[in-house]
């Protein structure tokens, strides 16, 4: 974000609002911690974790401060969880054949994350029993705010500190951030400053104006927490080009925000046939998980895609199936089946 | 279990929780009591019902000095939008084929404009507007919009009953969706 310049302030652009993941360079399910995708409302602060303190106030018995010493001093606990930004995956129109995987599914990221449970400090501060909703309230220059439901406040949100073995970086949130499994990326805010319980949601610009979905019908679903499952291939994926015929190991991600992946199915002739994808240890609840699925190739075209199933038992959908229930107007959580196309060459293109 | 054996099980329990083990459930004891005046400095959220409105009032007039000086380079002079979003029109088209997304068109509570322009805008200088400019730059807004007259004066007494056009327009999608239904 550009800073303004002898008091006469530039109009600010979208330049570095998000950078995202280059996913069909890495392998298993870590992203290194430079490499995880960022999205910001209003720029990466910087932050003195010795002046940053956490306040929990609203309905609460105690209204109480916590220094980032206080937090560390809680019992912690580190879990593997995967982040997805909601507007992960813009294959709402006609496919930009050009696009890799980076692009089309880059706001996705999985780390180890270390923190103290919510509830933990939650009832540090005593939550009165009318508390239904929390507004979490981030240190950014937006100060950003979301209304959490109570559940999962109380559930597996975790204080997060740290990522991968090192404290959080600038972009993520440092010194503290929410951490929500399972949830839109924008729900787990980062730079936490104020948790604040009350009794209805507070309807913040970034639960109204955005991340909300305009369905065919007219209306407008908000509060679109979950990230439904999803899986991509990111080998071979867009932009790639195989070599000679023969031996390759598909392989890609899977990952459901209701729970774990129970399996993963491929394709490599357009969804005639399916075929099991091998599951890589270990698969655990809202995180990524690696598949991989042996395919010769016999140098001709071929249409390649992966099907999840979580442990719900939801299948995830075509994108037929997707776009007959809603459109581009809901531009949020598009979870449909990707498919990449190789030509006879070995180029591989996006085909939605 | 012969006595004498439980009771040394007792005494070692007994001794184990003397040399510092804690209780499931005991409070940690880390952190401090947050003070009025300490809460008073961080609590700047509104909610629909009104609560957090400050004192202070500002009307159509103010708002559109305010607004040309430090809104319009990005939301255009009239709000019409580039090179950031469009704040001002498409009053009736959300449930279009179109939909064009404005705080008229959109956006349920007034309550949620003064709360996103006091926390974030103007982006350059989030948190510079005094109470007083927050309402003044609202009733511009809003007025650009058709929703109040030009001769509005807004403050804590009146914003949160504005009537949106389209507050009606929202569904509340949590509790998350059930196991296996459609996204």
């Amino acid at each position: 974000m550009r800073r303004p310049r002898g008091g006469s302030p530039e109009p600010p652009t979208r330049v570095a609002a998000l950078s995202v993941t280059p996913l069909q360079d890495l392998c298993g399910i870590i992203t290194p911690n430079g490499l995880h995708y960022e999205r910001h409302h209003a720029g990466t602060p910087t932050i003195d974790p010795l002046e940053h303190w956490l306040i929990v106030h609203g309905m609460v018995q105690q209204p109480m401060i916590f220094t980032i010493e206080d937090v560390r001093r809680f019992p912690s606990v580190s879990r593997i969880h995967f982040l997805e930004c909601s507007g992960n995956t813009q294959n709402w129109r006609a496919p930009k054949p050009e696009l890799t995987v980076q692009d089309t599914h880059g706001l996705l990221s999985c780390c180890e994350w270390t923190g103290v449970p919510l509830a933990t400090i939650l009832a540090e501060a005593g939550v009165q029993p009318e508390a239904k909703w929390m507004l979490a309230e981030g240190a950014d220059a937006a100060a950003m705010t979301r209304s959490i439901p109570i559940e999962k406040a109380l559930d597996d949100a975790l204080l997060a500190y740290a990522q991968n073995g090192e404290r959080l970086r600038p972009e993520q949130g440092y010194p503290l951030r929410l951490l929500l499994p399972g949830y839109e990326g924008n729900a787990s805010v980062k730079w936490l400053r104020r948790l604040k319980l009350g009794a209805e949601p507070f309807e913040t610009r970034e639960e109204t104006s955005k991340y909300t979905m305009v369905m065919p019908d007219g209306e407008t679903r908000q509060f679109n927490f979950v990230m439904q499952a999803k899986s991509v291939i990111t080998f071979p994926s867009g932009g790639q080009r195989l070599g000679p015929p023969g031996f390759y190991e598909i392989s890609g991600l899977a990952w459901s925000g209701l729970g774990k992946v129970a399996r993963v199915e491929v394709t490599t002739d357009g969804g005639a046939s399916w075929r099991d994808a091998a599951l890589q240890e270990p698969v655990m609840s809202k995180c990524l998980t690696r598949f991989r699925s042996p395919w010769r190739w016999d140098g001709g075209p071929a249409t390649l895609s992966s099907r999840v199933t979580d442990d719900t038992g939801y299948v995830q959908p075509t994108r037929e199936a997707l776009l007959k229930e809603r459109d581009v107007r809901s531009y949020y959580h598009y979870n449909a089946i990707q498919n990449w196309s190789v030509a006879a060459g070995g180029a591989v293109v996006n085909a939605g | 279990m012969p006595d004498r054996i439980a009771r040394g099980v007792t005494l070692a329990f007994a001794a184990t929780l003397a040399a510092g083990v804690v209780r499931a459930g005991e409070p940690y004891g880390i952190g401090r009591p947050a003070t009025p005046q300490e809460i008073a400095g961080w609590d700047i959220d509104v909610s629909p019902s009104g609560a957090g409105l400050p004192p202070g009032r500002g009307d159509v007039q103010q708002g559109e000095a305010i607004f040309t000086a430090k809104c319009a380079a990005c939301h255009g002079v009239h709000g019409e939008g580039k090179p950031m979003d469009a704040l001002v029109g498409g009053i009736g088209t959300i449930s279009t084929p179109k939909p064009h997304k404005t705080v008229g068109s959109f956006w349920p509570y007034a309550t949620t404009l003064f709360d996103y322009v006091r926390r974030a805008m103007p982006l350059n200088a989030p948190q510079s507007l005094t109470p007083d400019e927050v309402y003044s730059v609202s009733a511009y807004v809003l007025f650009l919009n058709g929703i109040v007259p030009q001769d509005t004066t807004l403050d804590a007494d009146n914003l949160a009953k504005i009537k949106m056009p389209n507050r009606n327009g929202f569904v509340s999608a949590y509790p998350a969706p059930e196991a296996g239904a459609k996204p």
